[in-house]
């Protein structure tokens, strides 16, 4: 062709590349301009009283986040115990047996779970747990006593129950939740913090061996508030199966037959071939999924508001709601008192340092997996 | 080990047949292998040779879609009775494969016992045993004896091989089935895998699948023909090296076609 035509041609070039870099700085800076806020504005509230104290009531001074950043870890104890032996045994199904049909739907059901918004699982736990451990009464308010912190309610059979209202009860009232914004008449959801014979209206009966296992849950600990660590590690266990299923099947098919063929051949039966070969082989991969599954869920904040729920004070049970890091942030970020605000900074900044600890735990195993060829 | 005395058949095949969905790849095939000997098993690719020998263990199972049809006797027992698991016929056949695999995440020592240690053995005294027995059946001891429990993917090709006969070997099979051991080695390698077959027979019986004419000549002391699936002929390798009765076996072993 002609020449006008060609440089025409390499100024679209240029052109076309100058746009590609423009928007791969345009991905990477706000990444840096995160970092950078998180690290100026966090590490400065970050003390020992962070690390000791609990968050501090409104308008008080100092404090930290003791209790959220205990919590956090407790749900990232839970939450694999939940979700990676069922994750890890669904994808040794799924790479050593099953046909290939139903491997297939299996997968695309992992695949369409793992897109499941984390709001929906949430709301999977709130009514398989708690609902089921401590169905919150419903009724309409009788009266209202805020300086002895007492709210009387009726039920639908007529019945008058009074509530104390303490730090281990939640109530709903049209969206508030505050004792003094309720008005006599209005209809009420309260959670409360009793026994399993309490006054409970709409008890979810959960049947079969879960409803076994609930039942056991509330007669052991004698005290049930619906909202618990346990329902806080479920949900993010639940969340963590189809990303560990889908891994760990992924790294399994990755080990080379021969060793499968080779283990078989000295008469070694198939579970134990795949218990102590091809596990072993590729369990730095499948230790790297879980890793990454459990970085992934370590920040999730929707799916604990109606399971693990919070909790200002430190948790004893494992039926008792309990705070983390992400609940602790929302209610300080948003909160009117600026040192609610220096606490959120450095929730963020360690809530971030934890997920990347995890994160470069699992990419250190990825890097040796490398040099084993495997 | 039952019937290791010469002359004595080691297995019994009759009327063979191994299917794959649709495709017939064994056609009804009948010999019998002589016991402490070597039987080389020639033919071009896809000439059905492989799954003929992973048929003699069961090992062809691994694709669900085979089928059998036929009887593999295996000193008088029946390997496909109803009842017989694959497991246990596969204690007593062992294999050896064309590519080398040792378990990438064990020692030297561990990859010799593993088939005894998974299978439940624990007493150290006679797993030390077999592994030293093992060895050096596989002529690797000298090799190997100071670092035992150095990482077995440390070995080189030809060591790494030696290992996997040796691996095999320590369960203490009665027939050994090799598919291709020798063709990734180079030639130095190859001759002591040759070597070390040659010495095995006085205590298996020994089937090896082969591409190399020279290796069958050599190492073997029956030849086995086989051409898209059929046994074309069957007889003491210096015959069918050097006066085939079919037409087609003197023209695969003199290099005509294949």
């Amino acid at each position: 062709m002609t020449a006008p035509n060609h440089s025409w041609r390499q100024f679209k070039d240029v052109l076309m590349q100058a746009v590609t870099l423009a928007c791969a700085i345009l991905v990477v800076t706000p990444l840096v301009l995160v970092f950078y806020h998180i690290i100026r504005e966090g590490f400065g509230a970050i003390n020992w009283a962070f690390f000791t104290q609990l968050p501090p009531g409104p308008g008080e001074s100092g404090g930290g986040m003791a209790n959220a950043i205990v919590g956090t870890l407790i749900l990232m104890v839970l939450a694999p115990i939940v979700g990676v032996p069922v994750g890890v045994l669904g994808g040794v199904f799924l790479s050593e047996y099953g046909g290939s049909r139903l491997n297939w739907c299996i997968r695309f059901a992992a695949d369409v779970l793992n897109g499941v918004p984390s709001i929906v699982w949430g709301l999977v736990v709130y009514g398989l747990m708690v609902l089921a451990l401590a169905a919150p009464f419903h009724g309409t308010v009788q009266s209202v006593d805020t300086t002895k912190q007492l709210v009387t309610v009726q039920d639908q059979a007529g019945t008058s129950h009074t509530f104390e209202v303490n730090a281990n009860t939640r109530l709903n009232a049209g969206g508030k939740n505050q004792l003094d914004a309720l008005t006599t008449g209005s209809d009420v959801l309260i959670w409360y913090h009793g026994t399993p014979d309490g006054p409970v209206a709409d008890r979810v009966s959960p049947v079969g061996l879960w409803g076994l296992f609930l039942t056991v849950l509330i007669h052991l600990h004698n005290s049930v508030s619906g909202f618990s660590v346990l329902a806080g590690g479920v949900v993010l266990g639940f969340m963590m199966i189809p990303l560990v299923m889908r891994t760990t099947d992924e790294v399994l098919q990755l080990v080379p037959a021969g060793y499968r063929e080779a283990s078989l051949a000295l008469g070694i039966s198939k579970w134990r071939t795949i218990m102590q070969i091809v596990i072993r082989t590729a369990l730095k991969g499948i230790v790297t999924g879980a890793l990454l599954a459990l970085a992934r869920i370590a920040g999730e904040t929707a799916p604990l508001i109606f399971t693990a729920y919070g909790n200002n004070g430190w948790t004893h049970k494992l039926t008792e709601p309990i705070e983390a890091l992400p609940l602790q942030i929302y209610i300080f970020a948003t909160g009117p008192y600026e040192n609610w605000h220096r606490l959120a900074w450095a929730g963020a900044l360690i809530l971030l340092l934890m997920v990347l600890f995890v994160n470069i735990g699992a990419r250190f195993l990825t890097r040796d997996r490398f040099k084993n060829k495997i | 080990m039952a019937g290791n005395t010469n002359n004595s058949v080691a297995l019994n095949v009759k009327n063979l047949s191994v299917f794959f969905g649709k495709n017939h790849a064994v056609k009804n095939v009948t010999l019998d292998i002589a016991a402490c000997a070597v039987t080389a098993i020639i033919g071009p690719s896809g000439c059905g040779k492989s799954t003929f020998l992973r048929a003699l263990n069961r090992m062809h199972e691994l694709n669900p879609e085979a089928r059998m049809e036929g009887e593999i006797k295996l000193f008088g027992d029946d390997i496909y009775s109803r009842g017989v698991q694959p497991v246990v016929v596969r204690r007593r056949v062992g294999m050896v494969f064309q590519k080398s695999n040792p378990f990438p995440t064990m020692s030297i020592v561990d990859n010799v016992t593993v088939g005894l240690r998974l299978n439940g053995l624990r007493d150290r005294k006679i797993l030390a045993e077999r592994t030293e027995q093992s060895l050096r059946m596989a002529a690797l001891w000298d090799e190997v004896k100071d670092r035992l429990h150095a990482p077995a993917i440390s070995l080189s090709g030809g060591q790494q091989q030696r290992l996997c006969i040796a691996r095999a070997l320590a369960v203490q099979p009665e027939v050994l089935l090799m598919d291709e051991p020798a063709s990734a080695l180079d030639p130095l390698a190859t001759a002591k895998i040759e070597d070390l077959i040659i010495d095995l027979k006085r205590n298996y019986t020994i089937v090896i699948v082969t591409h190399n004419m020279q290796q069958a000549a050599r190492a073997s002391d029956f030849t086995a023909f086989f051409y898209l699936g059929e046994l074309v002929e069957f007889g003491p390798t210096t015959k069918i090296f050097t006066s085939p009765s079919e037409k087609r076996t003197e023209d695969y072993v003199t290099g005509r076609f294949g």
